[in-house]
This record gives structure tokens, sequence and C-alpha cells, in this order.
């Protein structure tokens, strides 16, 4: 193993779970208001890639008037690229369960899902022995809160919280209207709180340490760790913890194998970073640190010279064409005519300023798609075709 | 509550007893559409797959039209309403296994097989389907039969791979 010194490894989430049953009680004894505030000074943001702050979304939630409410951590974990939360299930899940726990005595729910992917079944039996422990504990210190586990059934948009609750309802994962937003009307028309598996896990890391430690790291508006799935063309590939706010060139540095020509981060619906751009680009939220800055559900998937861009795209709208729920128009059609369209300019059919054509396709997608997957197609293609041009054509 | 035991006896059960089975499940969940999903992971598990037989008895039994159980199960890529054979063959084509050569080992086992995406040997011994990223992206390509993951695949490892089961 080498040392390097150039990115700031942290070790929370990973980091041993035995105190769980105090934390648990612990912050079940605390006020939910205290929690909230706990929860909005870390500054902790969603870390599944969308960074809706945590504190604000259980707030919301919180001050929901209903009987009924429900927790429900999503584990649909499909960006090509990421394999964080299925680290984190099968490491540390009593971190999990009892974040939903804490979470659930701060809005007034006694029930919680996990929303596991389909593809994930093989941690079903550990988790459940996990949970039978978790709620046998629960029991004993008198706290009302149980957790089921509902499988998905292989559909990449059911990761969007809405098509979540629809398929949970036993209906096709298709994505609703917002508003209303799940804090209000989720789960079964329910305030829900829907959290990334990530995001859970550092919350049990702010109710054990306080939220000094957690926004201790990380730069302003990108707080804290953020765990990175590290795959492609490099010598090291895995999960790695670090801070948040570091220069895509430190990153490159330390996982590249010398011949890095761009990054993809954030996975399919994410960017495409190129070589001249790594110094400006810093990874974490809309901050306004040097040039400029991106959000990330932890995907970063490297490409060297070797690497045809014309086919990452190509694989990209692929991905796109199959899992769009067909929906809505911009993008069913949308990812369609994208494939053909650089398929036909690659054969030659059509010139190269069809290209612009597309990229005035994805712009209209942008704004007319009703949800994060159609609207995000122009991410990965924009940034590809901006700056591989000359791969799309010859 | 159908336990994985029960679902190993299913194969050498008859038709209607697999009819009486799916029968117990849908009242085990109390018939709720909300519970559809559920229902079918069962009904797939017992017939292993869901044809058009299957699909109106549940539509029947819940009392749901036909249209709304097919619209469900063809939207989720886990449900198949074609027979599949022992082994499902299934090879990862996100972004890190695609481009470390998924296509080709791909192409290789639609030779070696003989067979094309979604269709199963005559033998009833393989099926052949793709998916999307499983998270293997540090081990790419990646392949799996039935629920066993195979990492850093090449054209050259297939005859091994499929050579150990037969």
């Amino acid at each position: 193993m080498t040392t390097n010194y150039l990115l700031k490894r942290v070790d929370f989430i990973f980091k041993n779970e035995n105190d769980w049953e105090v934390i648990l009680s612990k912050s079940i004894n605390r006020a939910p208001q205290e929690l909230i505030n706990e929860l909005i000074s870390s500054e902790l943001k969603g870390r599944g890639g969308a960074g809706f702050p945590t504190g604000l979304k259980w707030k919301l939630s919180a001050e929901a008037v209903n009987a009924i409410k429900y927790v429900i951590c999503n584990a649909d974990e499909g960006e090509p690229g990421t394999f964080k939360d299925r680290e984190i299930l099968s490491r540390v899940p009593f971190k999990v369960l009892t974040a939903m726990a804490v979470c659930g005595h701060v809005i007034g729910a006694k029930e919680g899902y996990i929303y596991l992917r389909g593809e994930y079944h093989f941690l079903r039996p550990e988790l459940n022995k996990a949970i039978v422990e978790f709620e046998y504990y629960c029991k004993e210190i008198k706290f009302d809160f149980s957790i089921k586990i509902f499988m998905g059934s292989g559909a990449y948009i059911c990761g969007e919280e809405t098509a979540l609750f629809e398929s949970m309802e036993g209906k096709r994962g298709e994505p609703r209207n917002k508003p209303p937003f799940p804090s209000t009307s989720g789960y079964m028309g329910k305030p829900t709180v829907i959290n990334n598996v990530e995001t859970l896990a550092h919350t049990f890391t702010i109710f054990k340490y306080g939220a000094k430690r957690f926004y201790d790291l990380g730069v302003q508006y990108s707080r804290g760790s953020k765990l990175f799935s590290v795959s492609g063309d490099t010598p090291k590939p895995g999960i790695y913890e670090l801070e948040l706010g570091m220069s895509l060139e430190d990153f490159v540095e330390e996982f590249g194998d010398g011949d890095t020509k761009a990054v993809q981060v954030g996975g399919a619906s994410g960017f495409l970073v190129p070589r001249k751009r790594f110094h400006e680009t810093a990874i974490g939220f809309q901050g306004k640190l040097t040039g400029i800055s991106l959000p990330t559900g932890g995907s970063m998937m490297l490409f060297n010279s070797s690497r045809s861009m014309f086919n990452v795209l190509d694989n990209y709208l692929e991905f796109f064409r199959e899992e769009s729920c067909g929906q809505c128009t911009p993008c069913r059609v949308g990812c369609q005519q994208l494939l053909k369209g650089i398929k036909a300019v690659k054969r030659g059919e059509k010139n190269a300023q069809y290209l612009d054509k597309l990229l005035r396709l994805t712009e209209t997608m942008q704004y007319t798609a009703k949800c994060g997957l159609g609207q995000s197609v122009a991410n990965s293609f924009s940034s590809i075709v901006e700056n591989f041009r000359e791969e799309m054509i010859y | 509550m159908i336990t994985k035991d029960e679902v190993c006896k299913v194969h050498a059960m008859t038709e209607e007893e697999k009819y009486a089975l799916l029968k117990n499940v849908i009242n085990d969940y109390d018939r709720k559409e909300s519970n559809l999903i559920q229902i079918l992971h069962m009904a797939q598990a017992i017939f292993g797959y869901l044809p058009v037989e299957v699909q109106h008895y549940i539509a029947d039994q819940m009392e749901l039209s036909v249209s709304k159980v097919n619209s469900v199960l063809t939207f989720y890529s886990f449900f198949s309403t074609q027979p599949k054979g022992k082994y499902t063959v299934s090879i990862c084509l996100g972004t890190a296994c695609y481009v470390r050569g998924g296509r080709e080992v791909l192409n290789k086992l639609k030779d070696v097989l003989g067979i094309d995406v979604g269709v199963t040997t005559d033998d009833k011994m393989f099926s052949l389907s793709v998916m999307r990223c499983i998270g293997a992206c540090g081990l790419a390509p990646a392949m799996t039969v039935n629920s066993k993951v195979y990492k850093q695949v090449n054209p050259n490892k297939i005859h091994r791979i499929l050579g150990m089961l037969k």
C-alpha cells in the first residue's frame, strides 16, 4: 500500500458500530428540536446526489401534522459506478437502523422501510438478522419502532423518491409531480422522510460526536466527508471516505494511472471532466470554490487515453433509453433520438453540426422532463460532446 | 407466509398445487393492491416465470384488471413473461464493465450458447440477459450465473465457466 497525503482520508462511516445501543438510547431521550438543530448546524446534505439539507428535510416532516408518518431508507443504489451503499449495509447496518429509529423519534414515525435494490437480494438475510436484533432492543427500551425491507424489482428510476413510493405501493415506478413533496405527502400519501443509506450513516456520526466534528470537515457549502466509489482505469478501485471540497487534480494524482484523460463524476447522470479542467474542479455541492464545483452521489470513474468517449456516451444513452420510465415525452423520445443521433453522426449520415441540434434537445429535456432522470441526461451528454467533439465525429 | 423451503419444493408440484400455493400467497398478502409487487415476486418463484394464465389468475383473485397486473410486471426487469433456463447468464453492461470489454464477453456468450439476449437455449439450460451496473465496477467486467458473480471475465474464460455448469 502506498501512502499519499494529498487527500484527507476520513474514517467515520466504517468505524465500528458497537455502541449503537448507547447512541440510540441517548438520542431518543433528547428533544426532537434539539436533534434537528444538531443536524442543521452540521450542514449535512443528502448523499444520494441531490444534496438537499438533511436537517431541513427532517424538520419539514416533523412539522407536518399526521398520526401516521414513515421513515424510508433509499437503498436502491443504481447509478452506474456506485457501490457504497451496499458496503454500508453489509458492514455497518446498525448505524443505518439506529439513524432510521432516531429519525422516527424526531418526526413521530413508528414504521421504517428499507427499499433494497433487487440486485442486492444477497444482503437480505444478514440485514434481516440485524433488524430482528435491533427491534428486540427497541422493545427492551420500550421504544416503538419497526423496520421492514422492501425489495426493488430492477428499475433504475425507482431510486427517484416519488417513483420509489409508487413502487412500494405496488404500482409502476413512475415519478409523481412535485409538489407535494415527500415531507408532507410521501409513501401512502403520508409525511415521509426518505434518505439515502449514506446520509443516514452520517447522521449516526453527528449524533455520536456532535455537529462540530462533522462541520469541521470539508469546505463552505460542502461540509463533512463522503464515500467515493472509485472505478475505471485506476490501480486502486474501491470505496474511500474523503473530505469534501477536494480538487479533482489531487484526486487524479492519487487514483489515476498516470494517463487519465477524463473523469466521470456522479455516474451516468453526472458530468465528464476533461484533463484540462481537473485543476479548476472541486468536488462538493454548489460552492463557489475555484471554477466549477460538482455535486456527486460518489461515483468517480476514471478513463485513460485508450478509451473512446463515443463508446462511453453511447453506453450512457443506451442506459437512459432503457431506464426511462416512458411517462413523459421529453425523456422517452429524447433519449431515443439522442442515441440515434450520435450513431448517425458517427456513421457520417449526419454532419457535425447535427451535434449542436442534439445539444439543444438535451437543453429542452433539462427544462421539460418530469424528473431527475430526463433532466440530467444533459449533464453527461453536453460535457462529453463539448469536450470530445472530434471523438464523436471521427 | 411462504418460506424459502417451500419455494424449493415447487419444482415437484403439479400445476394445481402451484395455483393453490399462489392463492395462499395472495391471501397472506391480504389481496391488497399495494402488495402486488411482492405477490408477483412470489408467483415468479413458484412458476419460474409469469405467463399470461398466471397474470389472469392473479388479476381475478385480486379483483384487478389484467392490464393493470401486466403493466406493473412489464415495468420491472426482474419479472419475465418467458420461461427461463436452469442457469441465467447475465453480463453487466454498466459503464465500467462496458469500457473494459463487457460487449466482447457478451458477443462470445451469444456465440457459444447460440442464442440472443432474452432467449433460452432449446435444452432449457441457459438463458442470456444483460444487466445494468451491479456495483462490481472495481472488478470489471463482471457477469453472473444465477446469483453467483464472476469477476474480471474475458471471452477466453467463457468456455470454462459454462463448462463447469454443464
